[in-house]
C-alpha cells in the first residue's frame, strides 16, 4: 500500500527540483522549514522525530533542501516529511506538510475489530511495521 | 421634540420624533449596528420608515406609553442614524441602525435575533425588509464559545495541511440501506476522500434507522483509514425531532470514534448553540448544513442575507458550514460569496461594499469555521474552485465522486488528483486560472480516473445569473 498522509501523497513522489519549488514558497510565504521522520506511520501519530528544530531563521531554499537531504542519508528507509510552519496570529501552525521519503516496502495498517456491546465494534489501527520494536522497522 | 410632557402625551406619535432617529448619533465601541435594507410602503418617508424598524426592534410599540418613563429609555431605544439610497435600486435604503448592548442576553442567538429580525419583519409601512450585515462587538462576541473545533484545530487533529479537503455527500440521498450507504462511504474514503455527508434529510427513516447507518459507517471509516494511513470522517447527521433524540445520536457517534457529527440549520438558532456546547465538550468537529436558508437569504430585497447568518453561526458555535461554491449548481455571486467566506474565516474582516460587507470586524479571537462549498461541482472546475475559495475549505463532490463511470473509488481519487496536482501547481508560481485545463490534462495521462472525469463531466456548467449580488461595484479611481 502506499501511505497517502501529506499534501501530495496522490501525486508520483517529488523529484527535488519539486520538493524545492514547493519549499521556496513556504519561505516566501514567511513560514518556518522543519524536518522530521519516524517509522510510525500511524495516522495519529503526531509527534514524528524532528530532525533538528523548525529553521526559523533559514530563508534559503537551497539550504532547506540540504536538510531534507541529509536526513535521507541518515534515514533512507524512513518516512521523512517537509512541515512549513505559520506563526502568524490566528494560525500558529503547520499550513503545508507533505512526505518527501518514504519506504521502498510499505506493509501498511491491520484493522482489529473487538466486539462491543450491542452491534459496536472497537476498532484499533496497528501499524505492521510496528510490531517490530522502534529502530528495527523497514529494515529490509 | 419639545419637552417631556408633549412626548409622553398619549396617543400616535411619529417613530422618529419618538427618538428612533438621531442623525447626529456616533455608534460606541460597544454597539450592536445592523444595516438594513428597507423598501417603505409608497408614501413613507424613508427616515421615518428607518425609525420605525429601530422602534420596533428595540422598544418602541405603535403609541406611546408612559412607562418608558420608568426607565433609562434613551439608552434602550435602538436608533437610526443613517439613511441611504440603495445604488440602482429605486425605492430601496439602507439604514444603519445602532443597538446598546444592554438590549441583548450574553451568549444567546436567540435573544439577538429576537430584537432584530422579531415583529419587525412582519411590519405593515415597509413593503420589504432585508438584513444585509451587523457589526457585532468585541464585548458582545466574548460571550460566545464560538466554533467548538475551528480551523486550526480540525487540520491538525486530522493531520491535512495546506489543500482544501475533500468531500461528498452519499448519493441517492434516501433509500438506501445501512449497508449499501455504508459501501459508498468505504469507496469515497478509500478512494481519497477525507469525509463523506449524510445529506440534511438523512435522519431516521424507514428505510435506515440512524444507529444502523452510524455503526456501518464507522466500520467504512476505520476500514479506508486503515487502507490509507489517513484520518477519515464521515458527518453524521444527528438532527432529530428532540433535543434529547440529538443528545442520544450524537452520544452513540462519540462512542463509535467518529471525528464529526453533523445538524441541520433548520434545528434552530438555540438548538445549535446546545450542540456547539456539546461537541467542545466532547472533542468533536461539527457539521452544520444550511438546510432552509434559501427560504430567506436569496431574494435581494426580504430577509436574512447569508452573511449575517454566517456570523451568528460562528458564534453560536459550528465548525463546518456551506457557504457556496461559485461555480456550482446553487445560487452565488462571486463577490458576495468571497465576503462570506470572510465572514467565516477572517481574525479581522474589513469593510468592502463590493463582497457586500458593510462593517469591519473584529472577530475577538473567535474560532474560524471552515466552508463547504458543495453542489453540482466537479474535479474540471479544480483551478477556479481553488481560485475563488482559497485553501480553507471542504470542497465536496457529491455526483461528482459517485458518478464517476469507472466507480466510487476512482471518482475520489480523480478529485483527490486533481485537487493535490492544482495545488502544486500554485504554490509553484504557475497561473492556475489560464493553465488550469492544461494542468488537468497533463495529470489526466498518468491518472485515468482523472481522464474519464474530465471526459465525462467537460461541458457541465450552471452559469445562471445570480440573484443575490452586492449593490456597489468597483470604480476606477484616476492614477
Amino acid at each position: 500500500m502506499r501511505i497517502t498522509q501529506g499534501t501530495f501523497s496522490f501525486l508520483p513522489d517529488l523529484t527535488d527540483a519539486e520538493i524545492r519549488a514547493q519549499v521556496d514558497y513556504a519561505l516566501a510565504q514567511g513560514w518556518a522549514i522543519s524536518v522530521e521522520y519516524t517509522d510510525d506511520p500511524h495516522p495519529r501519530n503526531f509527534y514524528w522525530e524532528m530532525w533538528g528544530n523548525p529553521m526559523f531563521d533559514l530563508r534559503d531554499g537551497a539550504g532547506a533542501l540540504m536538510e531534507i537531504q541529509a536526513c535521507r542519508k541518515a534515514h533512507s528507509k524512513l518516512y521523512i516529511r517537509v512541515n512549513a510552519f505559520d506563526s502568524t496570529r490566528g494560525f500558529e501552525t503547520t499550513r503545508l506538510s507533505f512526505i518527501v521519503n518514504r519506504p521502498a516496502d510499505e506493509p501498511g495498517f491491520s484493522l482489529k475489530r473487538q466486539e462491543g456491546p450491542g452491534r459496536n465494534v472497537i476498532y484499533t489501527i496497528e501499524s505492521y511495521a510496528t510490531v517490530a520494536p522502534e529502530g528495527r522497522r523497514y529494515e529490509s | 421634540m419639545g419637552s417631556p410632557a408633549d412626548r409622553y402625551k398619549s396617543g400616535v406619535m411619529p417613530y422618529a420624533k419618538m427618538g428612533y432617529w438621531d442623525a447626529d448619533y456616533s455608534p460606541k465601541d460597544t454597539d450592536v449596528i445592523a444595516l438594513f435594507r428597507i423598501t417603505p410602503q409608497d408614501g413613507v418617508d424613508p427616515i421615518e420608515a428607518a425609525a420605525a424598524v429601530a422602534g420596533e426592534s428595540s422598544t418602541a410599540t405603535w403609541t406611546v406609553v408612559w412607562t418608558d418613563r420608568l426607565t433609562a429609555c434613551e439608552l434602550y431605544r435602538a436608533k437610526a442614524f443613517r439613511v441611504d439610497p440603495v445604488p440602482g435600486s429605486p425605492g430601496q435604503y439602507f439604514s444603519y441602525i445602532a443597538y446598546d448592548l444592554d438590549l441583548f442576553e450574553e451568549g444567546s442567538i436567540a435573544n439577538l435575533t429576537a430584537s432584530i429580525i422579531g415583529n419587525v419583519f412582519g411590519f405593515k409601512p415597509l413593503k420589504a425588509l432585508r438584513l444585509e450585515d451587523m457589526r457585532i462587538p468585541v464585548a458582545y462576541l466574548k460571550t460566545f464559545q464560538g466554533p467548538p473545533t475551528g480551523i486550526v484545530v480540525e487540520r491538525e487533529r486530522l493531520d491535512k495541511f495546506g489543500r482544501p479537503l475533500l468531500g461528498a455527500t452519499t448519493k441517492p440521498k434516501l433509500g438506501l440501506s445501512s449497508k449499501n450507504y455504508g459501501r459508498v462511504v468505504y469507496e469515497a474514503l478509500k478512494g481519497g476522500l477525507d469525509f463523506v455527508k449524510d445529506d440534511e434529510n438523512i435522519n431516521s427513516q424507514p428505510f435506515m434507522h440512524w444507529r444502523d447507518r452510524f455503526l456501518y459507517c464507522m466500520e467504512a471509516v476505520n476500514k479506508a483509514s486503515a487502507a490509507t494511513g489517513e484520518v477519515k470522517g464521515h458527518y453524521l447527521n444527528v438532527t432529530a425531532g428532540t433535543m434529547e433524540d440529538m443528545y442520544e445520536r450524537a452520544e452513540f457517534a462519540k462512542e463509535l470514534g467518529s471525528v464529526i457529527i453533523m445538524i441541520d440549520l433548520v434545528i434552530g438558532y438555540t438548538a445549535i448553540q446546545s450542540m456547539g456546547k456539546w461537541a467542545r465538550r466532547n472533542d468533536m468537529v461539527l457539521h452544520l448544513h444550511r438546510a432552509g436558508h434559501g427560504t430567506y437569504t436569496r431574494q435581494k430585497n426580504h430577509g436574512v442575507s447569508f452573511r449575517v447568518i454566517a456570523k451568528w453561526m460562528r458564534m453560536a458555535g459550528v465548525d463546518h458550514i456551506h457557504a457556496g461554491t461559485v461555480v456550482g449548481k446553487l445560487e452565488g455571486d462571486p463577490n458576495v460569496i468571497k465576503g462570506i467566506y470572510s465572514v467565516c474565516r477572517d481574525s479581522f474582516t474589513k469593510k468592502n461594499l463590493e463582497q457586500g460587507v458593510f462593517f469591519d470586524q473584529d472577530w475577538a479571537s473567535l474560532r474560524k469555521m471552515m466552508p463547504v462549498a458543495s453542489g453540482g461541482i466537479h474535479a474540471g472546475q479544480m483551478h477556479q474552485l481553488i481560485t475563488y475559495l482559497g485553501e480553507d475549505v471542504v470542497l465536496q463532490f457529491g455526483g461528482g465522486t459517485i458518478g464517476h463511470p469507472m466507480g466510487i473509488q476512482a471518482g475520489a481519487t480523480a478529485n483527490r488528483v486533481a485537487l493535490e496536482v492544482m495545488i502544486k501547481a500554485r504554490n509553484e508560481g504557475r497561473d492556475i486560472w489560464n493553465e488550469g485545463p492544461q494542468i488537468l490534462a497533463d495529470a489526466a495521462k498518468w491518472c485515468s480516473p482523472l481522464k474519464a472525469a474530465l471526459d465525462t463531466w467537460k461541458d457541465v456548467t450552471f452559469n445562471y445569473a445570480s440573484t443575490d449580488t452586492a449593490d456597489f461595484v468597483p470604480t476606477a479611481t484616476p492614477s
